[in-house]
């Protein structure tokens, strides 16, 4: 265990958000995992309900070197919002959002079944962007979806999302804490795939510039 | 998670708070563990299930939580140290036995752990259990952090032996579902040998019969064993106290708002101002402790969910003390300073505090709040919770709507809690009308049934789940087979606890642990008990839609009809699509046509988009999960399926 390297603020509090199914408890105890690992004392804050049954869901992680914290960032206090689901990070940002906030955003909709049935219309695309640009210090959009589903399953959105992570310069994570964490969770013939996902993840972000957009 | 027995001990590992109270057992030495699934408990003997073997321990998921309380109490009558597990609504289930148990008192050690689920994030109502131990006169644990919802498992369990009796610990979501560092503890070597002794005097508590009778003689014994943990809780290491000697302001918390009040001070920066006593032991309180604290300061703040419990007992204590030590005042939920309903988070009490010290804080730039919630109002449309795409429920519900329109005598279902209690709505087309406890459904239809005599003419149906009617089902079918009521039961039969994440019931071949075991069939339970029964596929919906309407027209006492499909997250079926799906958009004609969008507008799988630009459906291929039932739904045939290789 290598000691706790200093962090951007302590604790420094990250949301992952998305829609039920798509892998939103797995992408946070990965990366809970792997900042154990790195001497962090995490604390993660999730609720299981909704998981599987399409509604919103949400993971709060506290990173921090002096030990547990609240399961539930305070109100307007997150650091970084995460996002498999572009609706889902302007619900998170009314309550967790600050004008100092960062958002990594799959750009894949998941439409509910209120716009499925046509009661309500899912926002364009540029709208949507512009929005969460204008809620954040910076933004980074990615087809992460698109992205997995080129590799076989879009359920590797997940963890390209926290590959995108790892390259944005935020938090002391790389590939290797990825693969050390994943190998202890998954099965053997799982880890290889998914240490793609999350380098491919990583690429993405940088191709669209560390600086986000 | 291997880490749970592999796990060295002194070293650190991120656990989930469930996960972390089955270490506490594992390291306490436990013998037996049963529990009945339930959010957020479920994660406790699942964990202990799969290392069962490992660990030479017996876990079970019980039919239903009194089963597993009587289970586990049994182990402890022989000697053994044993934990049973439930959500909050199962110690209203366990309470009958409990209330037996805790008369006679225990042997080796026992430990009950509710979970309960403070703002009702996974169920329908936010009852709690605390207050089950007051009635039962038992002792009362509540871990505040990660670390001590394993520590204190443990502790528990000597206490238990201690005094024998039987100890509640109790858990909640932010616990049990949040995850945190814990430093892990050894794991015992040997385990005791099981003997049930009972052929002492008849009143020795160790060597005699186990009974709460005589209950005069018995209750007295029960409350020494109280006072004696009152007395243990005294020094009881997870009681804890942090801040000034005599703050402005004594905070006193237990369970998963020790960390919101721990929180909030650190924000406010008020520790200087407020001091912080979180209490591991709350039922009951210690009152030489209490008396310390209260003694160094004349403002208290109480921070608990869900009920005032904490704060009534402290009360209590308060006026017994009052003469000595002069009035307090308490700021808590009777006085609304703290919200009385839902959950607490950090927020509840910085507005406390906030309140109490005059003090002003802003969470987030007002500008930016205001902001923010523009964005979602135009950006994000809700997003109801719906049935998984493929989940045969949505097919089910389907049916079972589309019959009682066309039966056309205004007819009803009654349902309870499972995933489909979802039938309530939008994605169960509203369909489901009552829901309350488990197995409710068929006991409020049996009333309904017998309604006739006052001039009831509308068609009854009751829907179940599989584990539901192991749980608690079968005493009200039998109920309306006794009394002939006119009703029919669906038992929606998806081959598993699915709601909970999988777990086993007794119908299937297999157990907790994994072994083998005898499954029960419920359909020969329906008829042995004399009820009509039919078995259809609800996703051939033609059929099951003939066979539904021929069950709620004739009036013949208990028709059961058993629809059986599994969960789409079954492990037979998740990832593994049935079948192929296409949409032909030049026969799907969108508003043209004169379904009028039925697949999205009505139906609304989630596998299902309307394309606005294009003016026809599609087929989410990401979402869909094949099951093939949107194919029988669109009346032009747009969508066909093909069987996958
Ligand atoms: S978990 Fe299974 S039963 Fe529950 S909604 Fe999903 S498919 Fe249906
Ligand atoms: S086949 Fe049709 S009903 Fe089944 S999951 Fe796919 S879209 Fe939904």
């Amino acid at each position: 265990m290598t000691a706790a390297a200093n962090l951007l603020s302590d604790p420094f509090n990250l949301v992952i958000t998305g829609v039920g199914g798509q892998g939103n408890v797995l992408a946070s105890r990965v990366l809970g995992s792997m900042l154990t690992q790195k001497g962090y004392s995490v604390t993660i804050g999730e609720t299981f309900g909704a998981s599987q049954r399409g509604g919103s869901v949400m993971s709060h992680l506290r990173i921090s070197s002096k030990g547990t914290w609240s399961p539930q960032i305070p109100k307007g206090r997150a650091h970084v919002v995460v996002s498999l689901e572009p609706t889902e990070a302007l619900r998170v940002l009314y309550e967790y959002g600050n004008p100092d906030v960062y958002v990594l955003c799959n750009t894949r909709p998941v439409h509910s079944i209120a716009v499925i049935s046509g009661q309500f219309k899912y926002p364009e695309q540029d709208e949507l962007r512009q929005w969460i640009r204008d809620l954040s210090a910076k933004a980074w959009f990615l087809e992460a979806t698109g992205a997995a589903m080129a590799m076989g399953n879009a359920i590797f959105a997940n963890i390209m999302m926290i590959g995108a992570l790892s390259a944005a310069d935020i938090l002391p994570v790389d590939k290797d804490t990825f693969k050390d964490a994943v190998s202890n969770m998954m099965a053997a013939d799982k880890v290889s795939v998914n240490c793609d996902a999350f380098a491919r993840g990583a690429d993405m972000l940088l191709a669209e510039g560390i600086s986000g957009a | 998670m291997s880490e749970l027995i592999e796990g060295k001990p002194g070293q650190r590992y991120l656990l989930m708070g469930n996960q972390a109270i089955a270490r506490g057992a594992l390291e306490a030495g436990v013998s037996v563990a049963a529990g009945y699934p339930g959010t957020p408990s479920s994660e406790i003997i699942e964990n202990l299930a799969k290392v069962a073997d490992e660990a030479n321990m017996y876990v079970e998921w019980s039919s239903n939580e009194k089963v597993a309380a009587e289970v586990a109490a049994a182990a402890s009558f022989a000697g053994l140290r044993s934990l049973c597990v439930m959500k909050q609504n199962g110690v209203n289930v366990a309470s009958d036995f409990l209330l037996h148990l805790v008369g006679g008192g225990t042997r080796g050690g026992m430990v009950i752990v509710p979970c309960d689920d403070p703002g009702a994030l996974s169920s329908i109502n936010e009852g709690e259990s605390r207050h089950f131990a007051r009635m039962l006169e038992i002792p009362l644990l509540e871990p505040g952090d990660f670390q001590e919802a394993k520590d204190m498992v443990k502790w528990a369990f000597e206490l238990s032996e201690q005094i024998g009796n039987l100890v509640m610990l109790r858990s909640v979501t932010r616990l049990s579902h949040a995850s945190g560092s814990v430093k892990l503890g050894a794991l015992p070597e040997n385990r005791p040998r099981a003997r049930f002794r009972h052929g002492g005097f008849v009143l020795d508590p160790q060597e005699g019969a186990v009974t709460s009778a005589p209950v005069a003689y018995k209750h007295v014994l029960q409350q020494e064993k109280l006072e004696k943990a009152e007395s243990l809780f005294e020094d009881c290491p997870f009681n804890t106290y942090t801040g000034p000697e005599n703050p402005e302001l004594l905070v006193i918390t237990s369970s998963a708002c020790n960390l919101y009040c721990r929180e909030a001070i650190e924000i406010l920066g008020v520790s200087d101002r407020a001091g912080l006593l979180k209490l591991g032991t709350t039922w009951p309180l210690p009152k030489k402790l209490i008396r310390t604290h209260l003694e160094n300061c004349s403002k208290v703040l109480v921070v608990e969910e869900v009920i005032p419990f904490l704060e009534e007992n402290l009360k209590v204590l308060a006026a017994e003390l009052a003469m000595e030590i002069g009035p307090r005042t308490i700021f808590a939920k009777r006085d609304k300073t703290i919200p009385s309903v839902g959950e607490m988070n950090p927020d509840y009490v910085i507005a406390a505090l906030v309140k109490i010290f005059d003090l002003s804080y802003e969470a987030a730039p007002a500008d930016y709040v205001e902001k923010a919630g523009l964005c979602v109002m135009a950006g994000a449309p809700g997003r109801d919770l719906t049935f998984c795409p493929g989940c045969p429920h949505r097919a089910s519900y389907w049916t079972l709507h589309n019959v009682l329109a066309l039966d056309n005598r205004d007819g009803f279902i009654c349902g309870d809690i499972g995933c489909y209690s979802l039938g309530m709505r939008e994605t169960g087309y509203y369909a489901l009308k009552t829901m309350h406890a488990m197995g409710s459904g068929t006991g409020l239809a049996s009333g309904f049934g017998k309604l006739d005599q006052f001039g009831m003419d509308q068609p009854i149906v009751a829907v179940s789940g599989d584990s539901t009617f192991f749980h608690s089902v079968i005493p009200a079918l039998v109920n309306a087979v006794h009394y002939n009521a006119d009703i029919t039961l669906v038992v929606f039969d998806n081959s598993g606890t699915a709601m909970t994440g999988f777990q086993p019931h007794p119908g299937l071949e297999v157990d907790a642990m994994g072994h083998d075991a005898p499954s029960i069939d419920i359909e020969s339970v329906c008829r042995a008990v004399g009820a009509q029964t039919t078995v259809c596929d609800p996703f051939d919906m033609e059929l099951t839609r003939d066979i539904l309407l021929e069950k709620i027209t004739g009036k013949n006492g208990v028709q059961v009809l058993i629809f059986k499909q599994s969960c789409a997250l079954s492990p037979e079926k998740k990832g593994k699509p049935r079948y192929e799906m296409h949409l032909d958009e030049n026969i799907c004609i969108g508003e043209n046509c004169g379904c009028n969008k039925l697949c999205t507008r009505v139906f609304k799988c989630p596998g299902l988009n309307w394309d606005e630009k294009n003016q026809h459906a599609r087929i989410d291929e990401v979402i869909c999960a094949g099951c093939g039932v949107c194919a029988s739904v669109c009346p032009t045939g747009a969508i066909t399926k093909k069987e996958r290789a």
